[in-house]
């Protein structure tokens, strides 16, 4: 008990330090809640330091302050990465700073997940949305992979779907710098080998990932984060210019995960 | 300079007709309801704004503005008298404002106007089409008006229009849609939804339309208060106590138990948040509100 008083003072402590504009009954303008967060921070602290031991490399490259957008690889299954990311950024960055997900817009139909994720500052993944909030100086999270990326199954994992665009057009509208980064070890955590598309769509959702063991239960895999240094796009009006900017992101990711599962492979040994 | 409130008799054409007689202008009312205890300094003529006795203001007084406020939303009015009165009212409006070389006209409207819709960006702005009547078909009439006065715009490029959508008013005075709506002791809200709810002082609002008079400005403008809330908090800073009602039951419940009564289309309203960002009107202007969220919700909580 002691334990989760002393997360829950800390939680106090760094979202009050972080970027949320909190007002004077803890609630920023997006409906992002100091109380919601402050109740699943000792849950996410638990499974970021314990249960999936996440490591970061190369933080520093994330801003203290001011718009940055962190694209990267989706995971297979459920979003174990956004979670652990916005973990990261709270726990390990310093000053703490508060990473927004871009969720999809199935999800802000769905009753009581539309609502924690709105008290837990997720918003819909829309353009003028992003826009908004790049403005107001605040980092987001970018999976480009979108619904696709997080739908690979096993097999496929860390081979990276096609980039969608839109992030690299929200990029040199608002002269935000992208933060490329790697998640390796969610692949391993979820592994998803079907999807169970007709149990989904009772759920509201596009399906639902089947692992070996049935339920999408993540494993204790241990899980780290590779941070490259800031792109900067200043122009880019053709789509083959802009087709050539997502393609230089998309390869410094994978370059990131390269480096993560040699990495990763070598401590192993 | 002489203004036209139509709708004077509800509660915000009251406030504002007495801000802007104390400010000096000269304040003529229409409103088929009475206002007893008028000011003076207030002549009201009790008409329907679409009727002769409306027009004759116009023609003999001459106004330099016009505020038209006139609207009907009440549930218990039929649905073609409200079109009626809240389409055709309006078009009068800006007939009389032709005819009789008025200069300026304000019209309010609301910011439900955009429709509670989960797939479009949180914050609303004035480039966005109003889609409130796809999930909420009782609002059609309002959109309408709303649309037709925009169309006001181009329509007579001789008469400065302000069209303004107002995100919920609260205060003291505990009259208005949301006020309505949180008036009872408990609230229902729609089990698992928690949405956002945007609202301003009325005091704001009345500063808000007098700016934006005062401003000659000819456009659309939204115009919101302090930063939104989500509706459990709304509930119990008012001091209500939030009932979460299963979607299935909730339309059976409502109108029932002390509970209020709303349209059916208004669940939408319920399940998602309808906010709008309001950023055009207060570059434009300078405009700031004076109460922020919790004074706002204090404020009609201790009218008790």
């Amino acid at each position: 008990m002691v334990g989760i008083y002393d997360d829950v003072k800390e939680a106090e402590e760094k979202l009050r330090n972080s970027d949320i504009p909190f007002n004077e009954v803890g609630i920023d303008p997006y409906g992002t809640s100091i109380n919601h967060l402050k109740a699943v921070y000792p849950v996410a602290k638990l499974l970021y330091r314990h249960y999936f031991q996440v490591k970061c490399f190369g933080i520093q490259n994330v801003p203290d302050r001011g718009r940055a957008m962190l694209v990267g690889n989706h995971s297979g299954g459920l979003p174990v990465d956004g979670t652990m990311l916005a973990t990261a950024m709270i726990l390990d960055h310093d000053p703490p700073r508060f990473a927004i997900g871009m969720v999809d817009k199935f999800a802000q139909r769905m009753p009581i997940v539309s609502s924690l994720l709105s008290r837990t500052g997720q918003v819909t993944g829309l353009r003028g949305q992003a826009t908004r909030l790049l403005e107001e100086e605040r980092l987001l999270m970018v999976f480009p992979e979108g619904v696709k990326g997080v739908g690979k199954l096993y097999k496929d994992r860390y081979n990276m779907v096609e980039f969608t665009h839109g992030f690299m057009h929200l990029a040199i509208k608002t002269g935000t710098p992208i933060i490329p980064f790697a998640f390796i070890g969610g692949e391993e955590a979820i592994p998803t080998v079907y999807h169970a598309k007709k149990l989904g769509n009772l759920l509201g959702a596009p399906y639902f990932p089947v692992t070996p063991y049935v339920l999408p239960l993540p494993k204790p895999v241990s899980c780290r984060f590779y941070f490259g240094e800031p792109m900067l796009y200043e122009s880019g009006e053709s789509y083959e210019e802009i087709s050539n900017q997502v393609m230089e992101v998309k390869e410094k990711v994978n370059e990131l995960i390269k480096r993560g599962l040699e990495e990763r492979e070598k401590e192993e040994q | 300079m002489k203004v036209v409130i139509t709708g004077i008799s509800t509660i915000l054409g009251r406030m504002l007709a007495e801000r802007l007689a104390n400010l000096g202008y000269t304040v003529y009312g229409i409103d088929l309801r009475p206002w007893k205890k008028a000011p003076k300094d207030i002549e009201i003529i009790q008409s329907d704004v679409r009727k002769k006795p409306a027009e004759e203001v116009f023609r003999t007084k001459r106004p330099d503005a016009v505020i038209h406020m006139a609207s009907v939303a009440h549930f218990t009015q039929k649905f073609e008298e409200r079109y009626r009165v809240n389409l055709e009212s309006t078009r009068a409006v800006f007939q009389y404002c032709y005819y009789y070389g008025v200069k300026r006209a304000v019209f309010t409207g609301r910011h439900t106007v955009y429709g509670a819709d989960p797939d479009s960006s949180l914050y609303r702005t004035e480039l966005d089409p109003p889609l409130g009547g796809l999930t909420f078909p009782e609002l059609n009439d309002l959109i309408t008006a709303d649309l037709y006065a925009s169309s006001a715009l181009w329509r007579y490029p001789k008469i400065t229009t302000t069209l303004l959508r107002i995100v919920y008013t609260l205060g003291p005075s505990r009259r208005g849609t949301l006020a309505n709506f949180i008036k009872g002791p408990v609230v229902p809200s729609v089990l698992g939804f928690d949405p956002l709810f945007q609202f301003i002082h009325e005091d704001d609002a009345i500063n808000a339309i007098i700016i934006a008079l005062e401003n000659n400005l000819h456009g659309i403008y939204n115009i919101a208060g302090p930063q939104p809330v989500p509706l459990s908090i709304l509930i119990g800073k008012t001091g209500r106590i939030e009932l979460p009602v299963p979607q299935k039951w909730y339309p059976k419940v409502l109108g029932r138990f002390g509970l209020p009564k709303l349209f059916p289309g208004s669940l939408n309203h319920i399940k998602f948040s309808v906010v709008v960002d309001d950023k055009s009107f207060r570059d434009a202007t300078g405009f700031m509100h004076k109460y922020d969220e919790l004074e706002t919700m204090k404020a009609f909580r201790y009218m008790e």
